[in-house]
């Protein structure tokens, strides 16, 4: 199918964009929001995997820009897995305890989005007082 | 579900593909579907990440997690440490040479610290045989806006405003050149690629036709716009065959797009690419030469003026650009000439691939911009000289180069300064020497090069530089005369001044800058006969410290000739005439008993 415009060119860009945008370009600037997922045995085993992957799949459908979702090691809270933290810049980490795919869609829309910390999933608010 | 969480991308440069990445691929993606990830986590195969001596190479987004030396054995474990349990995998991590600090993240290491990629931006971030992703990260878009937006004159306008000169190693102004070659009136015009690249240790142009094919592609394209040609030829030495597989791919897949082809983007503009192979001359590299291998003749220079823009391929006017200019190219319609033109020293702009090899920690390739040092190239990116050994030399400008000592290392590099210290910039081979290189012994190494990449066609070249190859070789034989010197002042000056073209030009420099920065060296194997680095095996002799030697018997059982000779616990000696210089004894030897010339 030939590219007949420039219009055309950007359209499948914006198409393509979506596949590859998770890699770092070496131009990403600090402003980047960081979505980590605990990983270890005890998330998997409470559903980590699960809630990883439909972080991905509602970042993409939502279209949400400057975002990464990396998977982490054992937090600490194994009572309390799946144990997402997010980093927004500029702002103490929070983490969430017991997310379930659920949650995900409010993590995005309240937090992400709005900037509404969700008061009855944190298990820690600052790195200097847990809950 | 189409968006994968993890990209694992694996280099498949030549480097890392001989030290089998392309295995590794497939290996992730079997153990990948074995634990059923494969729809998650994407293997996908990239270009030069540059860091070559610690290839195979294996970066992991979006984690950002950069993985060295990686072999098949490590692949099992990332996968189920890395992937499946989110746990770095600490021991593939790059490690500072000097620090021994592991690092995970590649901007966190002075290897890519001070680099700045222009023409390899892609380079480790796209899968190279894939139009989508190029087109994903901005591909297309400057040809795109060059033939939809601006007038032939405006593009040639941008590129000289950005100060853009040839990475071939000359340095002639890119948006001149495109400039001469559009003011001939002509039924048809060429655009061609300069992709021979014959320096012994450059290998940025295959680097970025492998990772990059894309980058070139386009900008011959919006050359071919500038100067009024639709058609342009890609010259490519056959030893390159992964980059001319890639390139055959990239070419298919913009006909396909219509990027290539009739009425690019819907305007009048057409334009085709062709590839011919070349034989891997090195004087093809001579755009005169190269034209002539194109049109099916020998690969003979011939002399210019007529120049290529007047009259070139099949006697039309011809652009001939190397690859690393084109790369350029691209990114200086999308981010515009003030952007590049800020990069860089005053008449050097930009940024320079350079090769670096020899003595150095981080062997690779490296992008920095105009007017960086060679101090900071070789030690704060090349991690600086192996075993932490003394700094001699560098040799830039390969063949057609010289020597720079430790005196010009804080010079900031542009093709002006390397000139004024007796160097060039040539095509960005940068060869670290320590104390154990003998500068005679590298000039003889560039000179037994060009003259047998001679042509033959003019007599300066054919013949001259033929006789300083064996004045030099007589000189690291030990039977060099004093008056060998100034034959080869002579030589050196009248085979500048008289042969053809630029190879025979060139071909003294190696010779004229090692007898200028290290005439003690020469004078050592001609009134000593001695090597003073002991590299010169003629000159070379091994001898016994008495003082240190315990008797151990371990020289002498490695010996290949059999001439050191000593009963066990009694001091050993060697017999100097029978002594091959093989420096096996000196390896062996636990007590550093033996004395190396």
């Amino acid at each position: 199918m030939p590219v007949k415009s420039l219009d055309e060119l950007r359209k499948i860009r914006e198409d393509q964009i979506k596949k590859v945008k998770l890699r770092e370009t070496g131009e990403s600037d600090d402003q980047t929001i960081e979505i980590l997922v605990g990983m270890a045995t005890c998330g998997i085993a409470a559903g980590s995997r699960e809630v990883l992957n439909e972080l991905i799949t509602q970042i993409s459908t939502k279209g949400i820009e400057h975002i990464k979702v990396v998977q982490v090691g054992c937090m600490g809270y194994c009572h309390s897995e799946p144990t997402v933290q997010v980093n927004m810049p500029g702002h103490e980490p929070t983490i969430y305890g017991n997310v379930d795919r659920n949650f995900v869609g409010e993590i995005l829309d309240k937090h992400i989005q709005n900037g509404e910390i969700l008061d009855d999933h944190v298990l820690i608010k600052t790195y200097h007082s847990a809950l | 579900m189409t968006t994968q969480r993890t990209h694992i991308m694996v280099c498949g440069g030549t480097g890392c593909v001989s030290a089998e990445s392309l295995q590794i691929v497939e290996l992730f993606k079997e153990k990948l579907s074995g634990v059923g990830y494969a729809d998650e986590v994407a293997v996908i195969k990239t270009g030069c990440f540059g860091f070559c001596g610690q290839g195979p190479i294996v970066k992991i987004h979006p984690d950002n997690v950069f993985y060295v030396k990686v072999t098949l054995d490590d692949v099992e474990e990332i996968v189920n440490e890395h992937i499946i349990k989110g746990r770095t995998v600490g021991r593939l991590l790059y490690k500072e040479p000097e620090t021994q600090k592991p690092l995970p993240k590649h901007d966190e290491m002075s290897f890519y610290k001070k680099q700045y990629r222009i023409a390899l931006r892609n380079c480790g971030l796209i899968n190279p045989e894939d139009i989508n992703e190029y087109i994903a990260f901005g591909g297309y878009e400057a040809l795109g806006k060059a033939v939809t937006e601006y007038t032939p004159e405006r593009v040639i306008d941008i590129v000289k405003a950005s100060g853009l000169r040839g990475r071939g190693g000359g340095g002639f102004p890119t948006g001149l050149k495109w400039e001469l070659t559009r003011k001939p009136v002509a039924d048809q015009k060429y655009v061609i690629c300069n992709a021979d690249e014959g320096d012994p240790g450059a290998f940025m142009d295959r680097s970025i036709l492998e990772g990059d094919p894309h980058s070139v592609l386009e900008a011959m394209a919006i050359a071919g716009y500038a100067i009024g040609a639709s058609e342009g030829i890609i010259y490519i030495r056959a030893e390159y065959p992964l980059a001319i597989k890639r390139l055959e791919t990239a070419i298919g897949q913009a006909k396909e797009y219509g990027l290539l082809g009739k009425q690019i983007f819907g305007s009048s503009f057409n334009f085709d690419i062709s590839i011919k192979l070349g034989a891997g001359a090195f004087v093809c590299g001579e755009e005169t030469a190269l034209i002539h291998s194109v049109e099916g003749n020998r690969g003979e220079p011939t002399k210019k003026p007529p120049y290529p823009s007047i009259e070139g391929y099949n006697g039309k006017p011809t652009n001939v650009n190397n690859v690393e200019t084109f790369a350029n190219v691209p990114p200086i319609l999308i981010k515009g000439a003030e952007w590049f033109s800020s990069i860089g020293t005053e008449k050097s702009k930009g940024t320079k691939v350079f090769a670096l090899a020899g003595k150095v920690n981080n062997v690779g390739l490296v992008e920095v911009p105009m007017g960086t040092t060679l101090r900071e190239i070789i030690y704060d990116i090349g991690g600086g000289i192996i075993g932490g050994r003394a700094f001699k030399a560098v040799q830039t400008g390969g063949p057609s180069g010289g020597v720079i000592t430790v005196a010009d290392l804080d010079t900031p590099i542009d093709y002006e300064s390397l000139k004024s210290i007796g160097s060039m910039m040539g095509s960005g081979g940068m060869i670290v020497m320590d104390e154990d290189d003998c500068m005679v012994n590298i000039a003889k190494f560039y000179l037994e090069f060009t003259q047998d990449e001679s042509c033959g066609k003019c007599t300066p070249c054919r013949l001259g530089t033929k006789r300083m190859y064996e004045i030099l070789d007589r000189i690291t034989q030990g039977e060099g005369t004093m008056a060998d010197i100034d034959k080869l002042r002579t030589l050196g000056k009248s085979i500048k001044d008289s042969a053809l073209c630029g190879l025979g030009q060139t071909a003294p420099n190696p010779v004229l800058s090692t007898l200028e920065y290290f005439y003690d060296e020469y004078l050592a194997h001609i009134k000593e006969k001695r090597c003073p680095a002991g590299s010169c095996k003629a000159l070379a002799k091994y001898k016994v410290i008495e003082e240190k030697c315990i008797g151990c018997t371990a020289c002498a059982r490695v010996c290949p000739v059999n001439c050191i000779s000593g009963a066990p616990k009694q001091k050993h000696v060697i017999d100097e005439a029978a002594c091959i210089a093989c420096g096996a004894c000196f390896t062996a030897c636990k007590f550093q008993a033996i004395l190396r010339p």
